[in-house]
């Protein structure tokens, strides 16, 4: 049996490194893979927030995974629009948010509900801040276990 | 004897195409207030208010690289972002006097960042339509930065102006002392209105109707007074800064200025 690895496993493989449970697909920041005619990859992304530190380390991180798996020519290329969503991230991957401790966002449109603490599922949390340890999430604390966390921004 | 003309008289701003000039424009807003919140970091009230002034400042580092980097591109001499940003001079720059105001407290410093939040989501949510798909999908991102920051700008002016006496009274001074770097925000020049009537860019004029229900809704929540001082100074789209901005750049460029090219 022949194992065939694809552009998109590579990529698959590579994470957000502030959030390693979720890769660029995951998150949405990989907006799409193509091969040219003369071989070179490119593969288009797309910043979370617009001042995303991680941009270039995920930059990096793209070109690495395709060359070690013998792809030479790989240009990345970003996107603007549309703007990234939170929409974008599936139920997969925020269950993974979950079970990382951090909460995950709500559909973007949806009528706010409570946010659950990803530690015991208590409703009954509150905001301390608006701006946590990155831009994309808040801080909140869980007054039923007494856990702080850190909550996905829906935007 | 031949007097040679003021540097107060020359534009020295117009560098390339009406858009590049527009770009830049957006551009140094941005990156001059995100050095102004970056000077505040570690002396917020708190821990959280730290955070969220980095973080804010990093979502406007990142949109003045983004348009930086676009500028760059329609200009087309090999400029970016960081030539931009560091090898300018202070005539060069084209933000309005507002962010470059300093900041004597954390009143001032959420005074300041409210009137521009309230300008700025009115502006990226009229850009995020523009006719060049660039810009419009810069806007459109920002717009969604613009809201929260906007959020948080407005519930710490009702929380200090409805707060105690004490805070009350600075948080009016704040809002007096930089009611007129605001007016500025809304001039438009032949520039802008070329790139409107284009579909390119927005009449700031024109947003100006929105921005006073904001403010006038987020004051009377905060009881705190509308200035009604009808001065406003002007002349920061021009390059014709108040004397804070050559401190500020002197500070910002520093590094780059004595090691050029100098990278990571």
């Amino acid at each position: 049996m022949v194992m065939t690895v694809t552009i998109e496993d590579l990529l698959a493989e590579v994470v957000d490194p502030e959030i390693p449970v979720l890769s660029i697909a995951d998150l949405g920041i990989l907006r799409g893979a193509s091969i040219g005619e003369d071989g070179a990859i490119t593969v288009t992304i797309t910043p979370t927030y617009s001042g995303c530190p991680a941009m270039g380390v995920i930059e990096e991180d793209i070109v690495s995974a395709l060359q070690a798996a013998g792809y030479d020519r790989v240009v990345v290329e970003t996107t603007f629009s549309p703007a990234w969503t939170t929409d974008w991230m599936g139920d997969e991957a925020k269950g993974k948010l979950r079970e990382y401790g951090i909460a995950p966002p709500d559909e973007v449109d949806a009528t706010p509900q409570p946010v659950l603490c990803p530690q015991c599922s208590a409703a009954e949390t509150r905001l301390v801040a608006e701006f946590g340890s990155t831009a994309c999430k808040a801080f909140m604390v869980c007054s039923s276990c007494g856990e702080p966390f850190d909550h996905f921004k829906a935007i | 004897m031949t007097i040679p003309p003021s540097p107060l008289t020359e534009d020295m701003t117009t560098t390339g195409t009406p858009l590049v000039t527009y770009l830049l424009r957006l551009a140094d807003d941005n990156v001059i207030l995100s050095q102004r919140l970056g000077e505040y970091i570690s002396r917020a009230p708190d821990l959280e208010e730290d955070l969220a002034v980095a973080n804010i400042a990093l979502d406007h580092i990142g949109v003045a690289q983004h348009l930086y980097t676009y500028a760059g591109e329609v200009e087309g001499n090999g400029r970016g972002e960081d030539d931009f940003a560091f090898g300018r001079t202070e005539r060069q720059f084209t933000n309005a006097l507002l962010v470059e105001q300093p900041h004597d407290g954390f009143g001032d410093l959420m005074a300041r960042q409210f009137f521009f939040d309230a300008y700025q989501v009115e502006l990226w949510a009229a850009l995020a339509r523009s006719s060049d798909e660039r810009l419009a999908g810069i806007a459109a991102k920002a717009l969604k930065e613009a809201r929260y920051h906007l959020r948080h700008s407005s519930s710490w002016l009702v929380r200090l102006g409805d707060g105690t006496e004490r805070s009350h009274r600075r948080m009016q001074r704040s809002v007096d002392a930089l009611w007129r770097f605001t007016g500025e925000l809304f001039e438009a020049d032949v520039i802008d209105r070329d790139l409107a009537a284009a579909g390119v860019a927005i009449d700031p004029a024109s947003l100006r109707l929105a921005w006073d229900a904001t403010v006038s809704e987020v004051l009377a929540k905060a009881t705190l007074q509308r200035p009604d001082d009808p001065y406003q100074s002007t002349g920061g789209r021009l390059g014709v800064h108040s004397e804070h901005l050559g401190h500020l750049l002197a500070e910002m460029q520093w590094m780059q200025r004595t090691y050029p090219d100098l990278a990571w």
